[in-house]
């Protein structure tokens, strides 16, 4: 960690970088932010965005189990809990008894209930609230190896599953007919978004955690022309609105996550006017 | 060693004829407690147009799902090399009747290719070698040019050509085409049989074709099976079926004699 300080302070000797926290979200942002314009890419190509939404906000739920349970640190019960949520949706989608969107409005406003109700009993969801917003600001070095695991694992499975994930994607007949286990990786994918967004909830806040998975890779396609681009572009959007939200809310005292959220909003604009003029 | 062949056999079933063949064995697909399909027997030679016909409703697009191994089925799907050995589930290539996919995508046709061809994962960088193999696969069709397109910006007839460019890699044992001219123009529609035709007879591709376009199955199927009542009612020579009474109670009369007259098939 020193020899990071270090660098911050040789390369980037600005004001906002000299407090700690600073330099260790900054840090963060260079974890988190690649992870999510990744993974983005795929939930835009799945149609995922609105399952996405609603994973993070079963993480109400999982932090209500994890507080019945007397756990200092939720995390686990977070964990068990979106990937429950996770696969049930797939099975029930899979039934094909009902129509997607109605089916993860049904899970996801059960879990939101089902959380509050919980939490709020004796008045006290306010100690909670910071799970709503998230707080990039607070982030130890303890928190940055868990992300950075994180990434190398998202790095990992893209280097060896994109192909057959991609394949699925665009269409799962397509898939199966050149001997692909769909249901296998449909599961993967799943379970690996909602471990991602459970970890990653704490700091982006779960208000907001969908749009910091969307935005990038909507912004990317409105520009890219193939799954190279798609990347490139998912990934810089994702990188340079971390960036520049993190100074602005330094600057501004706002909250991270969101203002990181408002920048990569205004390059989904930018890049739909391009869009518009040169398509 | 795959061996082209001339089938004479009208039957649907058994295989006694010592060339390689693919075999669907009694399948059956039951869903929700309803049966869709029963007893349902295929025999299909290397080199064979087997076309499936059949109203609405009559369980050809589920037997072709079931044969994909996308719904469950009970029954065996079996490919038999040319000595009758046993060789185990079959390569299938399929192209579907209308490819149900996201058509804002930013995603290639060699994106497309590359991630069924290579284990290089399509984000990251490509070689010049897979590059030249989907060329390659693409030339086949007619559809070198269409390489650095998106695939959703590709035209109707342009997307099956890609489709079946894509089918063909690797060489199925058995090919699969459901409907895949439906709402194709008619040059579009040629420029497809006839690079199906052409495939064909250079592979020796076993093909299931479902076609409402009875002028075409006329033209281009070796056999033709007739679907109906959840099942192969009656299967043989287009010349057999077409002249069966029930088929012809099921399409209409006044078409079969003029269009058989006409055949173009290209093993006779």
């Amino acid at each position: 960690m020193l020899f990071w300080y270090g660098l911050i302070d040789t390369l980037l000797p600005f004001e906002w970088t000299r407090h700690i926290f600073m330099k260790n979200a900054l840090l963060g942002i260079f974890f988190v932010t690649p992870i999510f314009g990744i993974l983005g890419t795929m939930v835009v190509n799945n149609k995922m965005a609105f399952f996405s939404d609603s994973l993070g906000h079963s993480a109400l739920t999982g932090i209500a189990i994890g507080v019945i349970f007397g756990m200092s640190n939720p995390l686990w019960s977070m964990l068990l809990f979106s990937i429950v949520l996770s696969i049930a949706i797939l099975i029930v989608k899979k039934a094909k008894t009902a129509s997607t969107d109605t089916i993860i409005g049904v899970f996801s406003s059960t879990a939101v209930a089902l959380g509050i109700v919980i939490l709020s009993r004796n008045g006290g969801f306010n100690k909670y609230s910071v799970y709503l917003i998230g707080d990039l600001l607070s982030i130890s070095p303890k928190d940055l190896s868990i992300l950075g695991i994180v990434l190398l694992t998202v790095i990992l499975l893209w280097i060896f599953v994109f192909n057959k994930l991609l394949l699925v994607s665009v269409n799962q007949s397509l898939a199966s007919s050149r001997g692909i286990r769909v249901n296998f990786y449909e599961y993967l994918f799943t379970m690996l978004m909602a471990v991602i967004v459970t970890i990653s909830i704490q700091w982006v806040g779960i208000l907001i955690i969908s749009s910091l998975l969307i935005l990038p890779a909507a912004s990317a396609r409105n520009i890219a022309r193939n799954m190279r681009q798609y990347h490139f572009y998912a990934v810089s959007v994702a990188l340079v609105s971390g960036l520049s939200g993190l100074i602005l809310s330094y600057y501004w005292g706002t909250a991270t996550g969101a203002t990181i959220v408002l920048v990569s909003a205004v390059l989904f604009m930018i890049t739909f006017t391009i869009k518009l003029r040169y398509n | 060693m795959r061996k082209r062949g001339f089938n004479q056999n009208t039957q649907c079933t058994g295989c006694t004829c010592g060339l390689c063949c693919t075999q669907i064995i009694d399948f059956g697909v039951t869903r929700s407690r309803l049966e869709i399909l029963k007893n349902v027997n295929l025999h299909i030679h290397c080199g064979d147009l087997t076309a499936l016909i059949g109203p609405n409703g009559a369980g050809k697009s589920t037997l072709l799902k079931a044969v994909l191994g996308e719904i469950p089925h009970t029954g065996k799907l079996i490919f038999l090399e040319a000595n009758n050995e046993r060789t185990g589930r079959p390569i299938i290539g399929y192209v579907p009747q209308k490819l149900d996919f996201d058509s804002s995508s930013p995603l290639s046709v060699l994106d497309l290719f590359a991630a069924a061809h290579s284990q290089m994962p399509v984000w990251f960088l490509r070689s010049k070698r897979t590059r030249q193999y989907v060329r390659e696969s693409l030339k086949q069709v007619q559809a070198e040019h269409l390489i650095n397109r998106r695939l959703g910006a590709l035209s109707g007839g342009e997307l099956q050509r890609v489709l079946l460019a894509f089918a063909l890699d690797p060489i199925p044992h058995l090919l699969l085409l459901d409907e895949p001219v439906s709402g194709i123009d008619h040059s579009g529609l040629n420029l497809f049989y006839q690079t199906v035709s052409t495939l064909r007879r250079k592979y020796d591709l076993s093909i299931i074709l479902i076609s409402h376009d009875l002028n075409m199955v006329a033209g281009y199927a070796d056999r033709v099976a007739f679907m109906n009542n959840k099942t192969i009612e009656i299967c043989g020579t287009p010349r057999e079926v077409f002249g069966n009474k029930k088929v012809v109670e099921t399409f209409g009369t006044g078409w079969t004699a003029e269009t058989l007259g006409k055949r173009r098939l290209d093993t006779e």
